[in-house]
């Protein structure tokens, strides 16, 4: 016992001493942040802790406690880990600080493409994308001489091809678990189908053919799916996968290493990436750009949200990425886009839309996650569901002033 | 006891209820009557966000709320009156439904979804863990004492568990191909999806419920059954009465206040089913009144919350509890007035 502890302590003094060697700065004021918890963040955090006086708090629930903790004054935070959607109560509460002369002084490294600018101002600086693609086993598509799927009908095509073999469970894996992961995949579908979710002054518009088309193609999806799908979310589908369960699905780029983690994952490099299907020919690639990068709390003093700022950049250099070069898709300069990043490429290049985050999208996409699924579980037709949602989300909208 | 010292035992008490408990809830109550909302200013905002090689950038008509120079949100808070209630209860829809006698057009709305689960939930636990917990408590009391020990502390391990982890280890046991999923599967030789349709969630639903709240029953049931007369029971067994009759008018009416007391605090306790949803996520086929209130309060990805919808349901919810309190309450209180 008294050995084992004794070894512990020698093998994280090593750690410390070895860690900060890396880090070009000495960090002498403390840094907080809070950010979500999957792999590239702990890449990202651990680079920051190098450092050293870095208090990383990595939670997936991050989203509930941020807009508050960034309100406090002094901000609990100086750092927070935010994407698309997560930025948008921050900077309509005002608590981040725009970062023009932070990357002026210290982002020489940064290139144009990580800078988010809102209004000309830079808000955000983004370190990775993530997309929701194709991905599909390269083996079992090689065995039955089926070609990677670009369109929903190759999808569905090969899903039946699959299920006639019987090579595995089920064809195909989604995820479609009620709430935020349903409504996601809804989007993707309905601008996928050209679909536009608003129109004048915030008023819904999703109830019409594009809304109705991309419904009845998720119901038809499911036929190829494990029945329990409306509980199923990334995790699920990753493990799917892994234990060679299913045979393609369209899933989170920030998933593809999970694939060839040969600890846990069964089919190691027999899982390719490829591009998102769209719809139908000539239509854009059903779903969405996403992506994840950091802000700085504006209620802090100037002097230390230069430090953080610099802590951040440390955190988010190339040699990190080098380290973690399959960990995501990332936009830091010194990235290798390896076969893992392949799916996401292609998406972009397509034309596939960023996920368009606003305070209305907000609502809409809860009203969307709590509506749904009474369309797939056969309680209500496509229309009136899409009815019911536009109902929900005016109510909704209503309440939170969005809509006269 | 004087007054005085009577006042200075309950009076701490008397304190943090008020503060804890009527304070919060006088608080709901007005809010669920107000909404506040920022003030919003529509402006054309350039936003450029990362494509995977170069920016996108596009320009459109944002509406963002207005920042005073505190840079704190502009805020305006205005009576609704009871427009909050109507938006959590659809009185048009729900009538429209009823009229055409449509119940599972009525089932789509979620208040009345709800409203329907955590009906079915409370009434039909109820009868179960009274039940159960008595029959474990005769059968602990008639148990030879040597085991009579061990016998109490398993009963009692259902009870320990924290009730979400409790309901996530039986989601666990038969979500996708789990043990229990996989042995119904060999054993019945069929394929089986236990989360795939509602009424298979709602099943796992009441049996983790029993299951977790019948050693309660069985602790108070025990208790009650060390004071039981044996005078009495001793003469009903000389008058030729057999176990169940034994049971049925000498004991059972004996516990008749604690069969009471339990009713009372299962109902109170499964009219806020709720950890049931979460553990299961049932969300797609069953919620329950509190998990709506819960859903109105969590914030989006955008950071908007509900308060006062949410206010209204949790009003709604307490007034479903005391409705269905009442005839408890008024048995209790005969009884009390007649002692």
């Amino acid at each position: 016992m008294k050995l084992k502890s004794l070894a512990l302590a020698g093998a994280v003094a090593l750690l410390g001493t070895g860690a900060y060697a890396d880090c070009a700065m000495t960090n002498t004021t403390t840094v907080k942040s809070l950010t979500a918890g999957f792999e590239a963040w702990k890449a990202v955090t651990d680079a920051m802790a190098e450092c050293g006086m870095v208090e990383a708090e990595l939670d997936q629930e991050f989203r509930e406690k941020q807009p508050a903790a960034f309100a406090a004054n002094p901000s609990l935070y100086h750092i927070g880990g935010v994407a698309n959607g997560t930025l948008v109560p921050l900077l309509n509460q005002g608590t981040i600080r725009p970062l023009d002369d932070l990357v002026e002084k210290y982002g020489a490294q940064l290139t144009p493409n990580q800078l988010i600018r809102v209004d000309g101002q830079i808000m955000a600086v983004a370190m990775m994308v993530n997309v929701q693609h194709m991905m599909y086993r390269s083996d079992i598509f090689a065995d039955l001489g089926i070609e990677a799927p670009t369109t929903y009908g190759d999808v569905l095509a090969a899903a039946e091809k699959i299920k006639a073999a019987g090579v595995v469970d089920y064809p195909l894996g989604g995820t479609f678990k009620t709430g935020w992961n349903l409504a996601q995949d809804f989007v993707n579908m309905y601008l996928g189908h050209g679909g536009e979710f608003f129109g004048d002054g915030n008023t819904p518009s999703i109830n019409n053919e594009n809304g109705v088309a991309a419904l009845e193609l998720m119901k038809s999806l499911t036929a190829y799916m494990d029945p329990e799908y409306l509980v199923s979310d990334s995790t699920y589908v990753q493990q799917q996968f892994q234990q060679g369960k299913i045979a393609m699905a369209n899933l989170w780029a920030s998933r593809a290493g999970a694939m060839n983690i040969a600890e846990e994952s069964q089919v190691v490099d027999k899982v390719t990436m490829s591009i998102a299907p769209s719809p139908a020919e000539g239509m854009r690639p059903a779903t969405t750009l996403w992506w994840d990068g950091i802000v700085i709390a504006k209620n802090i003093s100037d002097e230390e949200a230069e430090n953080a700022f610099k802590v951040a950049m440390e955190g988010m250099d190339s040699e990190m990425v080098q380290a973690n070069n399959d960990a995501a898709v990332w936009l830091i300069p010194g990235f290798e886009p390896g076969p893992l990043a392949a799916g996401a490429a292609a998406s972009a290049a397509a034309g596939a839309v960023p996920y368009p985050a606003s305070s209305q999208m907000g609502l809409m996409h809860t009203a969307l996650g709590n509506g749904i699924s009474d369309f797939m579980t056969g309680a209500k037709d496509a229309a009136t569901a899409l009815a019911d949602i536009e109902a929900a989300y005016l109510t909704a909208a209503k309440e939170a002033g969005l809509v006269e | 006891m004087k007054f005085k010292t009577f006042a200075w035992f309950v009076g701490p008490s008397i304190f943090l209820m008020l503060l804890f408990i009527a304070a919060p809830l006088i608080s709901v109550f007005l809010q669920s009557f107000y909404v506040t909302q920022p003030v919003f200013e529509s402006v054309e905002v350039e936003t450029c966000t990362p494509g995977f090689l170069e920016q996108t950038c596009v320009t459109e008509i944002k509406t963002r709320p207005i920042l005073d120079d505190a840079g704190q949100m502009v805020t305006q808070t205005s009576y609704v009156g009871l427009q909050s209630y109507r938006n959590v209860l659809e009185p048009a829809r729900a009538w429209e439904a009823l009229s055409n006698g449509n119940i599972s057009s009525l089932l789509t709305i979620d208040f009345w979804k709800a409203l329907r689960f955590t009906l079915t939930f409370t009434l039909v636990t109820l009868p179960l863990v009274i039940i159960v917990g008595l029959a474990i408590a005769v059968a602990v009391n008639n148990a030879s004492k040597r085991i009579r020990g061990p016998v109490i502390f398993i009963s009692l391990l259902p009870f320990i568990i924290t009730p979400v982890i409790g309901a996530l280890s039986i989601r666990w046991l038969f979500i996708g191909d789990g043990i229990m999923t996989a042995f119904l599967e060999w054993a019945l030789m069929r394929d089986i999806s236990m989360f795939a349709q509602g009424w298979t969630i709602e099943l796992l639903m009441l049996f983790y419920r029993v299951w977790h709240v019948a050693p309660f029953a069985f602790v108070i049931f025990y208790a009650g059954l060390q004071t039981v007369n044996q005078d009495t029971l001793e003469s009903a067994i000389i008058d030729g009465a057999s176990r169940w009759e034994r049971l049925k008018f000498v004991i059972i009416p004996h516990l008749m206040p604690l069969i009471i007391f339990i009713s009372l605090i299962h109902l109170m306790d499964c009219y806020r089913a709720f950890e049931e949803i979460i553990g299961f996520s049932s969300q797609a086929h069953r919620i329950s009144l509190q998990w709506l209130t819960y859903d109105l309060l969590t914030p989006d990805d955008s950071g908007n919350r509900s308060i006062s919808r949410a206010s209204a349901s949790a009003m709604l919810t307490m007034v479903g509890i005391v409705i269905l309190l009442i005839p408890l309450l008024r048995r209790t209180w005969r009884d009390h007035k007649g002692a």
